[in-house]
């Protein structure tokens, strides 16, 4: 049953993808989601039979790829990532029967993303180094054609495209370096031979595979500095597209650094995790704070998700580093939390990017000095994009909260039995872990408040109304989601315990038990969120009790509508409000060193005086420091060389007639 | 678990979400007095803010023209969260009801939804001062952040535990805890985020509406009646609360520790002394100290967090 799964996912995938550049455009995208949602069903199949009987799934063919074969296995880590990814997959194509209709419909759209979809469910069950790679690369070129859907309309998706082409394909280079050596090495090329072997590997020579892959798996996953590519790609490409690429194609660059670093290689000196480690701390805060200035919606929920893939990366470099120290149940609850707070982030973020893309199509923009009352004219959007900022900023009782204060007991618990240089290195990463988090509540309450709250600022967003159905429930399911997860976190708990003990090699199938309230086993550490929120939820109907009662008997109406204070002025306009830019002023400036945004005044003076001002012109960009410091540079440099080589490559043949004969020569030089 | 015991056990955790309720407007009254009186006047009678809610509740409730159901909510949420915590925390008693749940980071995070709930209704009114008092406290809140959680984790690394009950309960069988270089300055930096997150000097100045430099005042100006009657027994709540557990776990002594009626009123009323010392200190505090400049507060900050840092490292390595 479950071999059959795999190839229907395979199969549907392909039909789904076949169907939907084939059929007219009437009915392409309805048959596209079906067969999407048939191989999505049978992936979540397999992958809940895998995690609740610890049974495992291998197939192997030589028939589908040439010279090396298919090799499939999916094993419980696996598992949980085909779930993580076959959700959020699940809710956006849903998402995409409304979306289809602004402008991803097209042949192209409507093949590519079944097939991004179907490729990376699949990149999980790939057990060997070919089938990682062909599917590897097959999901960043279906979605590289995603990125590219808007390009006839905007200037900024070809650009964003460009440079996700270039940074994956850096990044998929250095995972098939790595691949490519281990396989090597250990004389074959399934990743069961490569287990075998690579332990009894050099040291230098494993630390050198596990640097190369962390570099390339690092960068699918949005680690700071290779993360320039995120803001752009995620925020240029199509709702639905962008929703997959944030909410589940970001956690195969995490599993990949768990399958090289704790599968193939099985598990590693203290460095290695502490460089995991610190690649998370820099990409938390990085990501938090431009999370935090930037007044894009969806590039704000990019950064975010650079910040939530640096949380993963710490949790996995603090399991590591604890494993690696001999304190085998801190570093279970620590991998516990990371897998969660990747499940996690796959469903908060879903609905982040689904919501930010109805806003999209409802006002035709995503600049939030542009935006705002959406609540009132779109309120399901409005609520799941509130859900999801108060998950993002894990307050309870939404679900990222879970994740967080499971990291918090693994670092606190795990700190005591450190060594010196692990504690110093956990205590700045349980700084960094806070300060990231007052960021991101900053960031998120700065998007649903300037975002969906208010008066809005723009005509566009005055006339907004809210999106087709399916686009609603596609979001709306993930928030739903979100609560769940937040009250009864121990429903996929057992699940992602089996899959921590497989990642972790630790013992982790027992690091929490209870129903009702979570306890951490060995650990003087217990949690209620459903009794918390039970608590909660208690109270506010008591108080709102209270303020009817304090109405009861009054003749006046509840609530009664007013203009607010405007310091004696008769009418105040939606200017006047504070925008996304302003509510991130402090903040900004507090950072000022950090991120060093340009700013640029312009004042014009009148002609017959001076002392008359015009015109004042304020510019003021945060662009991504990183990008102008050391990748423009590095740009120009290959730039210039280009014009250089220019000079070798002028089009006359005589020259290259030349070379020949020179070439020619030094051959024949040398082999003399 | 028997009726009777279930039964004491919500009567104790409404009781002493009763006293914080009615404790928190109260201990408003007392720090203003104090401050009247250290400057030369008379003030305000301590049980004051009590009367002034009683005139709020009556009132009509007003909201800005073009706000959504989120300005409603931000009050509600504001007293639920303060609510939920007061009820499960070792306040009065050292095994609350559900105090095996009562996890200091829970705690502080419930604490920062009705935060957030604010920021969010201030945006809400669509006004330059709701953003201005949303964005200013957002930038605080953000900053405090490193500094309290890096307390509790010092905390909670030298009692191997986050969990509050057991934090005061360890401070209450083991003095020497309490005297620890980890819990002294993790308590130094918790009343500089309590200080920070209340509003208090050199903060914000509860007692001004000036444009220019408020922001607790900003972040609720456009609320009246019932719902501006919630939002001061909800931060009042809090800061009894915060204060509560800033000297439950700095002296401990008096909160009950056994089960029984007659503990159960001892270890309120000795709550009751311990935030009231406290709340006169800070007052006579604020008297002598002028506000901070918004863009220097970082550097307050950023000193608490240095202390919880050192708490955190002395809790390691001892």
């Amino acid at each position: 049953m479950n071999e059959v799964c795999v190839v229907t996912v395979g199969l549907a995938g392909v039909v789904a993808a076949l169907l939907g550049g084939a059929l007219p455009a009437s009915s392409r995208v309805v048959a596209a989601v079906t067969f999407t949602w048939v191989s999505c069903a049978a992936a979540l199949w397999a992958a809940v039979s895998v995690l609740s009987s610890d049974h495992v799934i291998a197939l192997s063919s030589t028939a589908i790829l040439p010279l090396t074969g298919v090799t499939v296995v999916l094993n419980p880590l696996g598992a949980l990532f085909v779930v993580a990814i076959a959700v959020v997959a699940m809710a956006s194509t849903l998402y995409w029967l409304g979306y289809a209709s602004h402008g991803l419909a097209t042949r192209s759209a409507s093949s590519a993303l079944p097939l991004f979809v179907t490729s990376m469910l699949l990149v999980p069950f790939a057990a060997s180094v070919a089938t990682f790679l062909v599917l590897w690369e097959m999901m960043a070129l279906t979605s590289l054609v995603l990125v590219l859907t808007d390009q006839s309309r905007r200037e900024a998706a070809r650009s964003a495209a460009q440079w996700y082409a270039v940074m994956t394909h850096a990044g998929a280079a250095a995972i098939l370096l790595a691949l490519v050596l281990l396989s090597a090495h250990s004389g074959g090329q399934t990743f069961a031979d490569i287990e075998a072997h690579a332990r009894h590997l050099s040291g230098a020579l494993r630390g050198t595979i596990f640097v190369i892959a962390l570099l390339g798996f690092g960068s699918k996953a949005g680690a700071v500095p290779l993360h320039v590519w995120l803001p752009k790609a995620h925020a240029e490409a199509p709702g639905p597209a962008s929703a997959l690429m944030s909410g589940a194609m970001v956690n195969l660059g995490i599993y990949g650094i768990l399958l090289v670093g704790n599968e193939l290689l099985g598990g590693g000196p203290v460095w290695w995790w502490l460089l995991v480690s610190v690649l998370g701390v820099v990409s938390a805060l990085y990501g938090a704070l431009y999370a935090a200035t930037s007044s894009d919606l969806k590039r704000l929920l990019a950064y975010s998700t650079a910040d939530n893939m640096g949380l993963v990366m710490i949790a996995i470099g603090a399991s590591g580093l604890f494993a690696a120290s001999g304190h085998p149940m801190t570093a279970a609850v620590a991998m516990v939390a990371a897998l969660l707070l990747m499940l996690n982030h796959s469903v908060f973020k879903g609905a982040l990017f689904l919501a930010a893309g109805a806003v999209q199509v409802a006002t035709g923009t995503r600049d939030l000095d542009r935006l705002g009352g959406l609540m009132r004219r779109m309120p399901v959007t409005g609520a799941v994009f509130l859900v999801g900022a108060l998950s993002v900023a894990a307050l309870p009782p939404f679900n990222g909260f879970v994740g967080e204060w499971l990291l918090f007991q693994g670092l606190l618990h795990g700190l005591p039995t450190s060594n010196t240089s692990v504690v110093i290195s956990v205590s700045v990463a349980v700084a960094a872990l806070a300060l990231t988090g007052g960021l991101t509540v900053a960031a998120f309450v700065k998007a649903t408040g300037i975002g969906f709250l208010g008066r809005p600022r723009s005509n566009e967003a005055t006339d907004a109304h809210e999106v087709a159905i399916t686009m609603r429930l596609g979001a709306g399911a993930l928030a739903v989601l979100c609560l769940v997860l937040g009250l009864v976190p121990m429903l996929v708990l057992p699940a992602i315990e089996r899959a921590a003990a497989g990642a972790g090699r630790i013992n982790a199938t027992s690091a929490t038990r209870g129903w009702i309230s979570l306890h951490l086993l060995g650990l003087r550490g217990v949690l209620a969120p459903s009794l918390l929120a039970g608590g909660m939820a208690l109270a506010a109907l008591a108080v709102i009790a209270v303020r009817r009662l304090a109405h009861h008997r009054r003749s006046w109406p509840a609530v009664n509508p007013v203009e607010p204070w405007g310091s004696g002025r008769k009418v105040q306009t939606a200017r006047m409000q504070y925008t996304a830019t302003s509510f991130a002023e402090p903040l900004q400036r507090v950072f000022d060193d950090v991120i060093r945004p340009s700013r640029d005044l312009d004042v014009s003076h009148l002609v017959e005086s001076r002392y008359y001002i015009e015109r004042i012109a304020y510019r003021t960009s945060n662009d991504d420091v990183i990008e102008r410091q050391f990748y423009r540079p590095f740009i120009a440099g290959v730039r210039w060389w280009g014009q250089r080589a220019r000079w070798f490559q002028n089009g006359s043949v005589h020259r290259y007639l030349a070379y020949g004969f020179v070439a020619l020569v030094i051959v024949l030089v040398v082999v003399a | 678990m028997n009726l009777a015991h279930v039964l004491t056990q919500v009567l104790e955790a409404l009781v002493q979400v009763a006293a914080v309720a009615v404790g928190g407007p109260l201990l408003l009254g007392l720090m203003r007095k104090v401050r009247a009186r250290l400057e030369g006047r008379v003030g305000a009678p301590i049980h004051q803010p009590l009367l002034d809610l009683r005139k709020l509740l009556a009132k009509q409730r007003m909201r800005p023209r073009e706000s959504s159901w989120v300005f409603g909510a931000g009050p509600v949420v504001l007293v639920a969260t303060a609510v939920a915590v007061a009820a499960i925390s070792p306040l009065a008693t050292t095994h609350p009801p559900l105090g095996q749940s009562t996890d200091f980071f829970a705690v502080v995070f419930v604490l920062l939804l009705g935060s957030v709930a604010l920021a969010l209704s201030a945006l809400d009114t669509g006004t330059a001062f709701g953003g201005m008092g949303s964005s200013r406290s957002m930038t605080i809140g953000a900053l405090c952040e490193p500094a309290l959680l890096v307390a509790i984790l010092a905390m909670a690394i030298a009692a191997r535990t986050s969990n509050l009950p057991a934090l005061v309960r360890d401070g209450l069988a083991h003095p020497a805890v309490i005297a620890s270089p980890a819990r002294i300055l993790a308590l130094a930096s918790f009343l500089v985020v309590i200080l920070a997150e209340s509003g208090r000097l050199p903060v914000d100045n509860p007692s001004t509406h000036l444009e220019l430099t408020m922001i607790h005042e900003a972040l609720v100006l456009e609320y009246s009646g019932p719902d501006l009657g919630l939002i001061v027994v909800g931060e009042s709540m809090r800061l009894v609360f915060l204060l509560g557990l800033l000297v439950n776990l700095l002296v401990p002594w008096g909160v009950a520790d056994r089960p029984g009626a007659w503990a159960f009123g001892a270890g309120l009323l000795a709550l009751a002394a311990k935030v009231a010392v406290v709340g006169v200190a800070i007052a006579v505090f604020e008297v002598f100290t002028a506000k901070m400049r918004l863009f220097r507060l970082p550097e307050l900050l950023a000193g608490g967090f240095v202390l919880a840092l050192l708490g955190a490292v002395t809790a390691v390595v001892r």
